[in-house]
């Protein structure tokens, strides 16, 4: 650790002289009180892209109630798929978990740069802002869909509504953009540099190799959204064109632009979307695997494979973005070439599926809320990936592209198993960070409906979407043959509305163990991690007294002959049972 | 989690967890059998679409192998290693010969999926045969036009600086052929067993010609024209939608499209030209 770029103090004490309550609370530079802002600020967001869920739902299973009219029922599509992926998922996955975990999981103070890290939340905040604001403009928020695609969102007269919403749109993500690229900097240095002694990268918890890659995938991808929405934003401000062709007739009258490229906004958007779904999807598969693991009392199957896996899916996620593209009048060679690159990425998705059965495998599992939702995770993400073979053929895509088999593809694949890993990560860490553990009975009962929930509310969409369905459909009533789909959109509809009840046992169950959970230990559930080795709730500075110094990777469940079925990172030499032959495995 | 005390005795957990893995898997293959007899494939009405059902259906049968595969070893799991007092965990976590069977077997059942993706992908965007009817589409906020060549076979010219909003194919007024064009709104007529090249384009945003009985799909992108072609092969009337979003009218983006003999279809273009 000599050629460190960043150098932490040694003694914890010198960083936390007693803070001020706006220094402590509001404009922290603690990493944790910067993770639980984001925490709580992106589970309110999920809240509000629920709420749209709900009332697209309302609205498509009574499609004659009047609930939504077209217009608004297009901004409720668009707002929920805007706020899950941008103002939840991503953020709650890298500024939440990515902030709280990261250094305590690296025997590290605080991240690289605290400072910059208190900017990169405050940063998000005026885009919550925003995007919240857009709500109540004239013409309400953007409906264009979360992609966006130009020229409908480029051309105001070409949208309905009065523009303003998609302006702020954009505005918005901007400022998520710039946030999260201020993170993955962060991210990136301090994982980099601050791991305590002993830490070698290969030693690194996969939730910390998850991040990591999610972090150099961040950054990589996010300028290009950065500048598809500078270009965006100037062709509905300043009149330039780098969407829009010559001669187009918009609203009954012809259109000044000229020389621009519709297909150029998809290029630029899919090159980050594409590592985006990535984004939303590795840190998860790190987390799930430090779950499986500690709960099956068993390594982690193939750590290698495992760092390999996440590697090569992070590296092939930059060739892929074509596969969205296929339907788009790209030259067909592009979408031979797209497919090829894409069914690739079923391998290594194969192989963490594989690894993480056969870490189950001759386990002994303890059945704790946040191992069903790691196990709920293998299970949705496997059904998700699966439905992906079909979308990457592409001529198979041809017939399914844009229909309900795509929103049920990645809904299980990407939403679910994201949402899945990010509940379980919540059971799990919740006791480390508020020092109480939630109530174990509300959470089975969280796990089992929303288990139900998802599947009830995704599985059937592939099958209206096999039908043909398409998505982002105001009503179906036009097309004969979907005149008998109603049936399936009231099941599915249902479906979603105990999903969205079976969030309320986990609402309660947060905010009721906050105050009155059964107080938990350091190490709760005997896990080997670093991020067990300090005082629960660790201090500012993570550490009392000196760093730990790290001797063994965070795996060592059931060690034979070993005194305890756990071996935390920190201890040198395990200390072996008392006496062999004595009675109970646990020696 | 052993230390000293005892292991609590999860067996009963592990059975529910695993009774729900189970119907996940049960209600997961039940589900589909009965989607294909109520909600499936629409009727398949193209020669080319037969090739891409099959593709379809193989990968059916290789991803319910592999779901209903990875559930039931998850179920079994469940239920055969719950923690309980007085056992103990294995300790391995490397096996090169299991990780290399599950990297290779994949990936060869992926290669091979991946080929026969290929080649039909080739297939549909072949060159066109040369006795193609030819039909120019434009997509335009909401609705569908196209225009066929009038009886000779041929299009009038056109050019851009044509193009208004009465006039979206820019159609060249001082041309006498334009006379003889035809030109519908949501309303494409196909002759049965002849193959069809359409040309397709957009005046303002981008839609999505879908024609899903023909299992072709069409983004409509302004400032550019994009060829397919297909052979439909089963007279009838079958539907088009926009599938991509194109606004607030997006929905009734609808058209129709009707596939009769030549016969019937040189009648009806016959009773179109003004």
């Amino acid at each position: 650790m000599d050629a460190v770029a960043v150098r932490q103090p040694e003694m914890a004490p010198e960083l936390h002289p007693r803070e001020s309550f706006i220094r402590h609370y509001i404009f922290s530079i603690d990493h944790k009180m910067i993770g639980k802002q984001y925490f709580l600020t992106t589970m309110f967001m999920a809240l509000v892209g629920g709420a749209m869920a709900m009332l697209m739902r309302t609205h498509l299973a009574w499609p004659d109630n009047g609930v939504l009219n077209p217009e608004q029922y297009l901004q409720a599509v668009t707002m929920h798929g805007t706020i899950m992926i941008f103002f939840f998922l991503t953020v709650m996955l890298t500024g939440g978990l990515g902030n709280l975990l990261i250094p305590l999981m690296i025997g590290a103070r605080d991240m690289a740069f605290p400072f910059l890290n208190m900017i990169s939340y405050w940063t998000f905040v005026p885009g919550v802002i925003t995007i919240l604001l857009s709500y109540f403009v004239p013409g309400g928020p953007a409906g264009n869909g979360w992609t966006a695609y130009a020229p409908l969102s480029a051309i105001p007269a070409a949208e309905g509504g009065a523009g303003l919403g998609q302006t702020l749109w954009i505005i918005a993500i901007l400022f998520v953009v710039i946030s999260s690229l201020f993170g993955s900097l962060n991210f990136l240095t301090t994982v980099l540099n601050l791991r305590t002694q002993g830490m070698s990268m290969g030693r690194l918890p996969l939730t910390i190799w998850g991040a990591f890659v999610t972090a150099v995938l961040a950054l990589l991808s996010f300028p290009v959204l950065m500048a598809a929405l500078g270009l965006l934003l100037l062709d509905r401000l300043a009149g330039t064109s780098f969407f829009e062709a010559a001669n187009l007739i918009v609203g009954g009258a012809a259109s000044p632009h000229q020389g621009g490229d519709a297909l150029l906004w998809q290029h630029l958007f899919w090159f980050f979307g594409h590592p985006e779904v990535y984004i939303l999807i590795l840190t998860p598969m790190g987390v799930v695997s430090d779950i499986i693991s500690t709960f099956s009392r068993k390594p982690i199957f193939g750590y290698k494979a495992m760092v390999l896996s996440l590697s090569a899916i992070g590296f092939l996620s930059f060739l892929v973005w074509g596969h969205h593209m296929f339907v788009s009048g790209m030259h067909p060679l592009l979408g031979a070439a797209f497919m090829g690159s894409t069914i690739i990425i079923a391998v290594p998705s194969a192989i963490k599926t594989f690894n993480w059965c056969t870490t189950l495998w001759h386990g002994r599992i303890h059945f704790t809320t946040a191992m069903l939702f790691a196990i709920g995770f293998v299970s949705v993400f496997v059904t998700g990936g699966l439905s992906g073979i079909f979308l990457a053929i592409a001529p198979v895509d041809l017939y399914l592209h844009d229909t309900y088999f795509i929103v049920a593809h990645f809904h299980f694949v990407m939403a679910s198993a994201s949402l899945f890993a990010i509940l379980a990560g919540t059971y799990y860490w919740f006791p480390k960070f508020f020092g109480r553990t939630m109530n174990e009975t509300l959470g089975k009962i969280h796990f089992a409906l929303t288990f139900l929930g998802i599947y009830g509310t995704f599985y059937p969409m592939h099958f209206i979407g096999i039908h043909s369905n398409d998505r982002r459909l105001y009503q179906t009533t036009a097309y004969p043959f979907l005149s008998h789909a109603g049936p399936v959109d009231v099941f599915v509809s249902l479906s979603a509305f105990l999903l969205g009840f079976a969030q309320l046992f986990f609402i309660v169950n947060f905010l009721w163990s906050l105050k009155y959970g059964p107080v938990a230990g350091d190490n709760p559930w005997h896990a080997n991690g670093l991020e067990w080795t300090t005082t629960t709730p660790p201090p500012h500075g993570n550490w009392e007294g000196a760093l730990p110094t790290v001797y063994r990777w965070p795996y060592d469940y059931s060690v034979p002959g070993a005194q305890n079925d756990y071996v935390p990172q920190t201890v040198q030499a395990i200390p072996l049972a008392a006496a062999a032959g004595a009675a109970g495995g646990g020696t | 989690m052993e230390e000293t005390g005892r292991t609590k005795d999860e067996r009963r957990a592990g059975r529910w967890a695993s009774v729900l893995i189970m119907f996940t898997l049960v209600a997961g293959v039940l589900s589909f059998v009965w989607s294909a007899k109520s909600y499936w494939l629409l009727p398949l009405a193209s020669i080319q679409g037969a090739s891409i059902d099959e593709l379809f259906n193989i990968i059916l049968v290789l991803t319910a192998i592999a779901f209903v595969a990875v559930h039931l070893f998850i179920g079994i799991a469940l239920w055969r290693f719950p923690a309980r007092q007085g056992t103990k965990a294995a300790h391995w976590h490397e096996h090169l010969g299991a990780e290399l069977t599950w990297t290779v077997v994949p990936a060869i059942g992926i290669i091979i999926l991946g080929i026969a993706g290929e080649v039909v992908w080739a297939k549909v965007y072949s060159a066109p045969p040369a006795n193609a009817q030819q039909v120019d589409v434009v997509g335009r906020q909401f609705e569908w036009q196209f225009r066929y060549p009038g009886p000779d076979g041929k299009f009038g010219r056109s050019a851009p600086k044509f193009v208004t909003s009465g006039n979206p194919f820019g159609m060249d007024p001082s041309d006498p052929e334009n006379k003889q064009n035809v030109v519908t709104i949501n309303d494409l007529h196909l002759v049965v067993n002849r193959p069809v090249l359409l040309h397709i384009t957009a005046i303002d945003v981008i839609h999505s010609l879908s024609l899903p009985n023909f299992r072709m799909k069409q983004d409509a992108v302004p400032g550019r024209v994009v060829d397919i072609w297909f052979t439909p092969d089963k007279p009838g009337a079958y539907q088009i939608v926009c599938a991509q979003l194109c606004g607030v009218g997006h929905y009734t983006m609808r058209g129709n499209i009707t596939v009769q003999s030549q016969g019937a279809f040189d009648q009806w273009l016959q009773s179109q030209i003004k």
